[in-house]
Parts: structure tokens; sequence; C-alpha cells
């Protein structure tokens, strides 16, 4: 089931387009990375959903249900650009904004503890905000940001700002959110994060969405059909050997074996053939698929888009 | 409606709870309870205890001075030469020398410590009264008691009298210090707090916890919530700076109080007779004054001060707000600040000419439009208004607040969100069309 429905909105401002036609489903229980350049229209989209603004055109149901305020308490935003009160107490202003999603004042405060426990961070309950480091103050975002255990959580940009050891600590909770039933969607450009713990993309670029699916189902299109052999033994041998059904498309020599990349001339090639191909030429040492990257993928598919194609209302 | 209340609590109590607001809480009645107690306790300090030796060679003017507690009239019957001889050495602080009872006639007073003028006033007064009797007596042949019998006091009392023949006394001094009082107070409340709104709404937004405050609750909430709870802020500070104020008077005037009666009662009589009031009855002048306070619409006032105090806070309070929405920092503020500062500076201006002509066009039209009628109908109301021209103007103020918050309302929610940019007139006019 989606928990999330967009469906073909359409949002502009005075002197430009943020949102063109763009329908998404985020599937329940995933991470969905929402990606795209800066300035594509991620952050509209995601101000949509968090009911900051309203699209001109278009329609999002949460559950099934057209989104309406009453869904606010079910969703946790952690914004790009986020901060704090800096002359607040880390606590109080905790326990403020989890009211402000609807948190009896009790409740909060049980789970809060829990949480700045669990983070290590008890004794800055009463320190204030503008004592904090940078990264420390992210830890209390994050917090405030889980703390109403949203059905949908929305981070943007999560880890800019983060050290690694705090990135893993959020990944991990990242995933473990997802355990208890969470769904998270994740606006990035940072696409190895993405490769690590997404599970679905969509790709936004210059107001319209371009791509979108499973990662794995993403990365099987995009299959290059080329691998990657390491040999020992004669590369004529091994070029002969290839034939026609491979083009070699770089090759190199390290401490007498040989580095090739091939690439399938045939889209039904799999490994097997490969192997079978080259098995009594050579001495094998490693066969890899080269899957690209999202990175890959990403910078390929916003390449393509010219700016000419792109309707301007 | 909940996280409208939470919004204004943290409002209220983290700038309740600051530092700075216990201290100006404190400091402020301090200030102006000094600015009200310390020249009178200088003005006592002043008059340190005088005795003056009278040497009177008419004779006229024995026992005719009036002892005080600070000072002591002390009748020689020496040579004045013998007097100034010995002066020096002798417990006199100055010596009084009448040599005459001419109408021109000239007293001198040595001394070595400079007389205050309320002191010689007092005397000059004594002498021109003592030769006056004389002259009376000498030429026309009647006393004092029988001219103070026919000496009439006449006022004139203008009576306001309306279509319906009703009939109500107007009268000025008093009221003009009232509406000009709570014009101020007004003023100076809108700008104060005003500002506050702004920088809060600022701060909010450099900051940036704005967007994850705006993801909870409409920025219009948040908008209100700040406004109101700035509000109540003010409110609080202005109630405990009369509580505080009227504590510290009381106090200070139970200290002072037998030396403020004393010294006081008598000094003002004898400035205004020095001034030419003449014959002041002052316990019928009490009554007069109690009549005139009885006059003015006291109930009529403190509802309208209120609602004035409150109405043209909000209705500023809001303006204030899209200003701090559409900048990126308080030094970006100026242009936007000169056409609110300008009605405001201007209905303070104008307040001192409305008080001239309180029924005037001017003041007419000026107390109707909202952004200054706060200020303008605050002077007009001790001099009376008619309930109709009251009521048109309030709900003008209300309307004008409701449409000030609808105009902030959408430049905020726009402005909020937006960093780094150079905003203009124009641009602020399109924000008021965004789709929320």
């Amino acid at each position: 089931m989606d928990i999330l429905h967009v469906k073909r909105v359409y949002k502009s401002y005075a002197n430009h387009t943020a949102l063109h036609n763009v329908s998404l489903r985020v599937p329940q229980k995933s991470i969905f990375g929402l990606l795209g350049p800066n300035g594509a229209g991620k952050t509209s989209l995601i101000r949509i959903i968090n009911q900051i603004t309203a699209p001109d055109k278009g329609e999002i149901l949460f559950e099934k249900e057209p989104l309406s305020p009453k869904h606010i308490s079910q969703i946790g935003y952690l914004p790009e650009e986020r901060g704090l009160y800096k002359k607040m107490g880390v606590g109080e202003q905790a326990l403020y904004l989890a009211q402000l999603k609807g948190m009896s004042k009790q409740e909060a405060t049980i789970k809060l503890k829990q949480w700045f426990q669990k983070f290590e961070i008890e004794n800055w309950w009463d320190k204030k905000v503008e004592e904090l480091s940078k990264g420390m103050a992210q830890k209390v975002q994050f917090i405030t940001t889980v703390l109403h255990e949203p059905k949908l959580l929305i981070l943007d940009e999560p880890f800019s700002g983060f050290d690694p050891i705090n990135t893993n600590l959020i990944k991990k909770e990242i995933l473990e959110l997802r355990e208890k039933g969470s769904t998270i969607i994740f606006s990035t450009h940072n696409m190895a994060s993405v490769e690590e713990i997404c599970d679905h993309i969509a790709l936004i670029n210059k107001s319209k969405k371009i791509l979108d699916g499973k990662v794995k189902d993403i990365k099987e299109a995009y299959r290059s059909n080329s691998y990657e052999i390491v040999f020992e033994g004669n590369m004529i041998a091994f070029s002969n050997a290839l034939w026609t059904s491979f083009e070699i498309i770089s090759t190199h020599i390290d401490n007498g074996r040989n580095y090739v990349k091939v690439k399938g001339t045939d889209n039904r090639i799999s490994v097997n053939t490969l192997l079978a191909t080259i098995i009594n030429d050579v001495r094998i040492i490693s066969v890899n698929e080269l899957t690209p990257s999202m990175n890959d993928i990403f910078i390929q598919k916003v390449g393509e888009a010219n700016p000419e194609d792109l309707s301007e209302e | 409606m909940n996280k409208i209340n939470l919004i204004i609590q943290r409002e209220y109590l983290t700038r309740v709870k600051k530092k700075s607001f216990v201290i100006m809480t404190l400091l402020g009645p301090i200030l102006m309870a000094a600015l009200m107690i310390v020249p009178v306790w200088l003005g006592m300090k002043d008059q340190d205890f005088q005795i003056i030796e009278v040497i009177d060679e008419t004779g006229l003017f024995i026992d005719q001075f009036e002892n005080t507690n600070t000072l002591r009239f002390e009748h020689q019957f020496v040579n004045i030469e013998f007097a100034k001889d010995s002066f020096y050495n002798s417990k006199y602080t100055s010596i009084l020398h009448i040599s005459s009872s001419d109408k021109q006639s000239k007293a001198k007073m040595y001394y070595k410590k400079q007389p205050g003028i309320n002191t010689i006033s007092k005397i000059e007064n004594t002498i021109e009264e003592g030769i006056r009797n004389i002259e009376l007596k000498k030429q026309f042949n009647i006393t004092k008691d029988q001219l103070d019998k026919i000496n009439p006091n006449v006022s004139v009392e203008t009576i306001f009298r309306n279509a319906d023949g009703a009939e109500e006394t107007k009268s000025s001094a008093i009221s003009t210090v009232l509406g000009f009082g709570a014009a101020i107070i007004i003023y100076m409340f809108i700008f104060l707090y005003g500002v506050q709104v702004m920088r809060g709404v600022i701060e909010e937004k450099t900051n940036r916890i704005v967007e994850i405050i705006i993801s909870s609750v409409k920025p219009f909430q948040l908008m209100l919530g700040k406004i109101v709870g700035i509000a109540l802020v003010g409110l609080t500070q202005f109630l405990l700076w009369i509580a505080l104020t009227t504590i510290i008077i009381s106090i200070a005037q139970v200290a002072l109080n037998q030396a403020i009666d004393v010294a006081d009662t008598a000094t003002i009589e004898e400035v205004m007779k020095a001034q030419g009031a003449g014959n002041v009855d002052t316990s019928n002048m009490g009554q007069q004054i109690q009549e005139i306070i009885d006059e003015i619409p006291i109930v009529t006032l403190l509802i309208s001060f209120l609602f004035y105090f409150l109405g043209g806070y909000l209705l500023y309070g809001a303006l204030f707000a899209a200003i701090g929405s559409a900048v990126d920092s308080e030094a970006d503020t100026q242009q936007f600040m000169m056409p609110i500062t300008i009605p405001l500076i201007f209905s303070f201006v104008v307040a001192q000419t409305v008080i001239q002509n309180p029924d005037g066009a001017m003041a007419f039209w000026l107390s109707l439009f909202p952004l200054t009628s706060p200020v303008i109908m605050m002077v007009r109301i001790p001099f009376g208004v008619e309930t109709w021209e009251l009521l048109l103007s309030m709900f003008l103020l209300v309307l004008g607040f409701i449409g000030t918050t609808w105009i902030a309302g959408r430049i905020y929610r726009t402005g909020i969100l937006m960093y780094g940019k150079k905003i203009t007139y124009k641009e602020l006019w399109k924000w008021l069309f965004y789709k929320g």
C-alpha cells in the first residue's frame, strides 16, 4: 500500500515553475529517496507534503485520504535549513516542539528522556541551545523530528553538517524506525547514501519528475552490460576468444595481470556466456559485472534533460 | 486553538523570564518614581533652616512675619549698623532691614546664606500687605477684613449644549494632561512592543527554526501567537510598572510626609500669591478639581484606553511582523519601517494641534482613520466625544486590524521561507496574491 500518493501536482511562483505535473507513489515502510539537483523542486514538493504551502493544481493522498491538517501529527519533518531557538533550553524547546505536534506534555517528557538517554545527552536538558555545537544541535533536531513517532518521516539532506559518527548513528536510527513501521522520504543529492539505504527513488529535475521506481529495477534498467575481467595470459588470445560478442572498452596491465573492461554487444549476454567464451584461453582471476552507480544514473539523466525541452509557462 | 495557546505561552514565558525584562520592570518604576520624588526631595533639602533678624524702623511689621519650621523671624530693636557689625558672629542667617513704609520702599536683606526665592517673595508679600492695609485705612478708612468681604471670585464655566438640549461641562487643563498622557503611553507601547514582534520574527527566521514550526502550525497561527504573546508581556510590564511606581511613591510619601505637608502647602500658597494669584481659596480649589475630574468620562476613558492600547498595538504589531518576515536581518528593515513609523509619528505630532481644537475637522478624521486613531482618539476622549464617533472609530480600528493582519499574514507566510533575497515593494505586492 502507498502511504503517500502525489497526483499531478503543479506549483509555480511569480517567475518560475517549481513543480510541473509531478506524480509519485511512496510505498509504506519504504525508504524513499527524493533526488535532484539544487533548485529542482524537491523542497517545494516537501513543503506541499508538509502543508506549509498548497499546490496550485493536483492532489495528495495520505493513506488514501486527501491530505489535511489532521495528518500533521503523523508526519515528521527535518528541513534542510534547520535551527532552534538559541536562547531556549534544550529540554524545554524539545517539549515545546513535541507539544506543537500534538503530544501531551507528560508523554513528550517520558519519550524525550528515553531518547536523550539513547543518544547519551541527558546532561544537555538544561543547557541552552547556543551552548551546543552544530552536531549536537543536529541530534536534538533529529530527536524532535521523530519523537512523536510519525508514520511518515521527511528528512531533507539529513546528513549535511554531520560528522561520520553521527551520520552512522542517524542511519542506524532511520533503519530502526523503518523496522518499526515508519516510511521515510529522504531528500538528498548525496548519491552514496541513496545507494546504501534507499529502496525507492524519484528523480526530479527542473520541476519535472524524470525517473522513479525501485532502486533495484532502475539499476537493472540502466545495466550497461559491461564486465571487468582480471586474468593472466595472452591478451591476443583473449581478444580473439571474445570475437564479436564483446567489445573491449579498456585494458591495462598491472603486475602481470590484465584488467580488461568489456561490453556485450547483445543484451541477452550474461556472466555465464562471458565465462564460456574465455574460459579455455586465459586463467581467470575474477569477473565482475559493472553496474552503474546511482551517481552515474543521476548524472546521465540530468545531463540528458535538455533545457530547451522544458516548457515554461 | 490549543497550538496558538502553546505559542502564546512560549512567547510570553521566554520574554518574561529574561533578565532584561526583570531588570527593566524593576528599574522602570524606580526611575519614574525618582523623576517625581527627587525634585521634591532636593527642594526640601535646599530649604535649610533660616533665622532672620528683623530690624523694622517703621515698627509696622512687628509680629507680621509668619514663622514656619524652616524660617524664623526675630525682631530686634537695635541700630542697623550695630546689627551689621555683629552679624557675622551671630546666629542669624540674614538681616532684614525695613526703613520706610512708602509704597515704593525698598527693604534690604543682608545675608551670609542665600535666602530662597520663596522666602523673599514671602517677605515681600507680608510687607506689601502691611502697607496696603495701612493705605486702605488711611485713604478709604476700611480694614482688610472689610475688603475681603467684597472681594469677588469669578470664573467662567464652559458648558457644551448638544442638539437635544443636554448639557455637560468640559474642562481643558486636566483633560489635556489625561489625553496626552494616554496618547504618549499608547504611542510608546506600539513602538516598543511592535519592534519586539519584528525582532522575534527575524530571530525565528535567522535561527531557521521557522520551517520546523510551520510544519506543525499554520504560519498565521505562529504570527498571531507571537503578537498576542508579546502584547501580554507588554501588559504585564505596564501593570507592574503602575503597581510598583504607586508603591514606591506612597512609601516615599510616607517617609517624606511630614516635611512635605508643612513645607509644601506653605510654599504653594506663597508661590501662588507671589505670582499674583491673589486670594486663592485652597479648599475651594480642591473641590473644583474634584468636580472637573467627576465630569471627565472616567469609565469611557479607561475602557477606550484599553481598547486603543490593544487595538493600536495589534494593528501595528501585524505590520511589524510582516516586515520582520520580509527581511533577513534587522539592518534591512529600514526601507519598510518608514511607511509604518510615519503615520505613528505623524499622529503623535498632530496630537498637540488636536488638543487645541479637539472637535475640529482634522481631529475628527484622524480619530477615525485606524492608523492614527489610537493616538488621536485618546487625546480627544477626555474632552468628550460623541458615542457614535467613538463606536465608529473603534469599529474602523477593528476592521483596520483585521485588514493589516490579513495583509501581514500573506506577506509573512511567504517571507519567512525566503532567504538571501533583497525584497522590494513590488515583490511584497505579489506575495499578497500567492495561493496558500
